[in-house]
């Protein structure tokens, strides 16, 4: 299909989110710096102050005001978003968590950054891991292109009348925040016909309908219904992700999926990973091919809702499997969360394949070729024993 | 505008009754005294962060309020607030509302002297247009009477007990009034349920400024400061008879004396009422805790009538 009118440009992935944001055209933008989301704030305050958006910027004075001012925003009526990082994210937890509850739409760039102590500034996932269970949609990326696409595709995932979850959208530190690399743009009316008009549950400013926001259920108990209508919510999110994707696709020649496979068909073994590591992993999955080695690869994009049963039929038939972890949970031999979700939805299916956890680039550790690599040949052993000796394993760590 | 009682009488009341307050309680008179400072013909969005007020008036499926309405925790009220006001703002620029709208929050004191401070005084900073209203019952009652920064000291409280080595709350409260007035916002005042015409009239200005306006309004509870509840205007007026809770106001920048005190009364008058202080009268050397909270008292009620040009 031809796609008109397009243009390519080198953006860094803050000012692709930028711009997703300038043609999204939010309403209300409230938002507090922190590194390396800092620089989406400043280049889309600019843009506000030089009248490319109608929207009103709120410089709040922590992230906890800026979700804050976002949920009475997006309460409002209006399309509200933010962008946060890292301390920021454990900032807002307490907010995430009623944003989700009060069905709000609110979307959310989320500039993935390890969380302290000791205090680091480089990638990695810890800090949206955090928020895995917040009732949050989330939506990982490769690249600047991929954050443009999710932000954009995420308020139209949150308008859904089916669905009305905040969606946070996450792209790695640095890797793909303050990396330069060639994309391509929408045109604004495309963009802007593509999300369509505002579509919030309720509004405090409709005069005809005034509404309580944020009740008490103290005395008559039905914060049990509203949790399950909340998960409801989610599971009816696939579809909505699945087709929005799709429709993206027509508009960009770029069409979305919960994730993307790599060889896998034939695979003898393969790796999961998500964000920008798919680059290198997809790289060297290559390579192999290219000698012979039968090695595959997923890239998960949706993690939350996350598509377990997708996952498995995709993975079933691989005699070996490694996910990769870019956080920890701490859970004393666990591993790390993609994988004890994915092990999880593995356990009512006979047909496995052998498991294995890869924790990598904590804290912005570089995950190399040359890991990645090794990596691939513990996986070749794996096969060729048809055992696991280490489960959960820790790539790149100093001696 | 009239703050006439028969004129006042028959406007609407937004806080409807069946409430769960408790019977007494000097918020729910605080509100509807502030609320009848709303002018006529424009629309309102109230907000409560976590306490009393909220729990109360808010048990699902039910509401008091008869107008919208928004809670989201309890240290971010004026943060939340400040995004409906922004958004009314955005859609009001884009044309998209017509409608005239105030923008009210009612918090108690401690999410307002406490874990809210930041947030109210980020809000102030960026010149959000609304009224905040704390309600102040110098302590954290939803939470079961624990000491809040706006505690007087000498109080009991159940994380400020007295004992054989406490004579309850060692430390002044804060004087968030004048923290507030430091924002230089159009409109702070300081008032009490005990003296309506004068909270009326606040409110009035305060619904009229053109920028944030902050109202500290003393509201007595009877459970947390032991006092039969039968006399909660009583108590309230008492400190303001005793300039324990002085009555003034800062108008762009000038402040003002409103309630009168012909003679001020020694402040044991008030601290008698409550049995939250009752320890105070029983120990010999807690005279000095006394002198000391008369001294405080004495200490701001001279910084205020200097600072409104009296005497
Ligand atoms: C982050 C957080 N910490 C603590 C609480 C528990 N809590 C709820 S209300 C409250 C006290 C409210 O006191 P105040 O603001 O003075 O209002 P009042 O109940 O006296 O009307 C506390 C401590 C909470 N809801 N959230
Ligand atoms: S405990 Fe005090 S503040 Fe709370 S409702 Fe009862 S009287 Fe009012």
């Amino acid at each position: 299909m031809a796609i008109e009118n397009k243009s390519t440009v080198a953006y860094v992935g803050t000012d692709a989110v930028a711009e997703a944001m300038r043609q999204i055209n939010p309403d209300v933008v409230a938002a507090y710096p922190i590194t390396p989301q800092t620089a989406i704030v400043e280049t889309f305050s600019t843009m506000a102050a030089n009248g490319l958006v109608d929207t009103e910027m709120v410089n709040v004075e922590s992230e906890h005001s800026a979700m804050s001012a976002t949920i009475g925003a997006s309460a409002s009526g209006s399309r509200a978003m933010t962008c946060t990082s890292s301390q920021g994210l454990g900032l807002m937890w307490e907010t995430l968590y009623i944003a989700s509850g009060l069905r709000l739409p609110i979307v959310m760039p989320n500039v993935n950054r390890a969380l302290s102590a000791p205090i680091n500034i480089h990638c990695d996932h810890s800090d949206s891991m955090g928020a895995r269970d917040s009732g949050w949609i989330q939506l990982f990326s490769e690249n600047a292109q991929e954050a443009y696409d999710n932000t954009i595709q995420a308020i139209k995932i949150a308008e859904n009348s089916n669905v009305y979850l905040p969606v946070m959208v996450l792209l790695d530190g640095f890797i793909i925040s303050h990396a330069i690399e060639r994309m391509e743009l929408l045109e604004d009316n495309k963009v802007k016909d593509f999300v369509g008009e505002v579509n919030t549950p309720y509004s405090l400013l409709d005069p005809n309908n005034p509404v309580t926001v944020g009740s008490f259920d103290g005395l008559y108990g039905y914060y049990f219904e509203f949790k399950k209508q909340q998960e409801e919510a989610m599971k009816n999110s696939f579809s909505v992700i699945k087709e929005v994707g799709e429709d993206f696709g027509k508009l960009s020649g770029r069409s979305y999926e919960f994730f993307e496979t790599e060889y896998m068909e034939d695979a003898e073994f393969g790796f999961l990973v998500l964000g920008s590591a798919a680059g290198t992993v997809r790289h060297h999955v290559k390579c192999l091919r290219e000698n012979g080695i039968p090695a595959g690869m997923i890239k998960l994009r949706t993690y939350r809702p996350f598509p377990g049963k997708e996952l498995v039929e995709a993975t079933s038939h691989l005699k070996a499997l490694a996910v990769m972890d870019r956080s920890d949970t701490f859970a004393g031999g666990m591993g790390g969360p993609v994988f004890m979700d994915l092990r999880s939805a593995y356990y009512d299916y006979d047909k496995k394949p052998l498991m294995t956890n890869y924790i990598y680039g904590l804290g912005g550790r570089d995950l190399s070729v040359e890991l990645v690599q090794q990596a691939t040949e513990e996986m070749q052993d794996i096969v060729r024993n048809g055992e696991v000796k280490q489960t959960v394993n820790y790539l790149g760590l100093k001696e | 505008m009239s703050t006439r009682l028969k004129d006042l009488s028959k406007k609407d009341e937004i806080l409807k009754g069946g409430h769960r307050l408790c019977a007494g309680c000097g918020a729910s008179i605080a509100v509807r005294q502030i609320l009848k400072g709303l002018p006529d013909d424009v629309e309102l969005v109230v907000s409560n962060p976590t306490g009393c007020l909220e729990v109360s008036t808010t048990i699902y499926p039910y509401t008091s309020w008869n107008c919208s309405y928004i809670h989201s925790a309890f240290e971010n009220v004026a943060s939340t607030l400040s995004g409906v006001e922004s958004a009314y703002r955005s859609l009001k620029k884009q044309g998209k509302t017509d409608k005239d709208y105030r923008f009210v929050v009612f918090a108690g004191d401690g999410g307002t002297y406490d874990i809210g401070f930041q947030a109210l005084s980020g809000a102030l900073e960026r010149n959000h247009r609304m009224v905040y209203v704390c309600y102040n019952n110098e302590a954290y009652m939803n939470t079961g009477i624990q000491r809040s920064g706006a505690t007087l000291k000498g109080a009991w409280t159940t994380t400020s007990p007295h004992g054989e080595e406490s004579y309850g709350k060692a430390e002044n409260r804060k004087d968030l009034t004048s923290i507030v007035a430091a924002h230089d916002i159009p409109y702070v005042a300081q008032a009490s349920i005990s003296n309506w015409r004068d909270a009326v009239k606040k409110a009035q200005k305060a619904f009229e400024a053109d920028g944030p306006a902050f109202i500290n309004i003393l509201s007595p509870c009877h459970r947390g400061w032991r006092y039969p509840m039968e006399q909660t205007v009583e108590v309230a007026k008492k400190a303001v008879e005793t300039c324990a809770w002085p009555l003034y106001e800062v108008e762009n920048g000038e402040y003002n004396l409103t309630g009168k005190v012909k003679e001020k009364k020694p402040v044991e008058e008030y601290l008698k009422m409550q049995g939250r202080f009752a320890h105070l009268f029983k120990k010999e050397e807690n005279k000095e805790v006394l002198d000391s909270i008369q001294q405080y008292i004495d200490e701001k009620w001279e910084r205020i009538k200097y600072l409104a040009g009296e005497e």
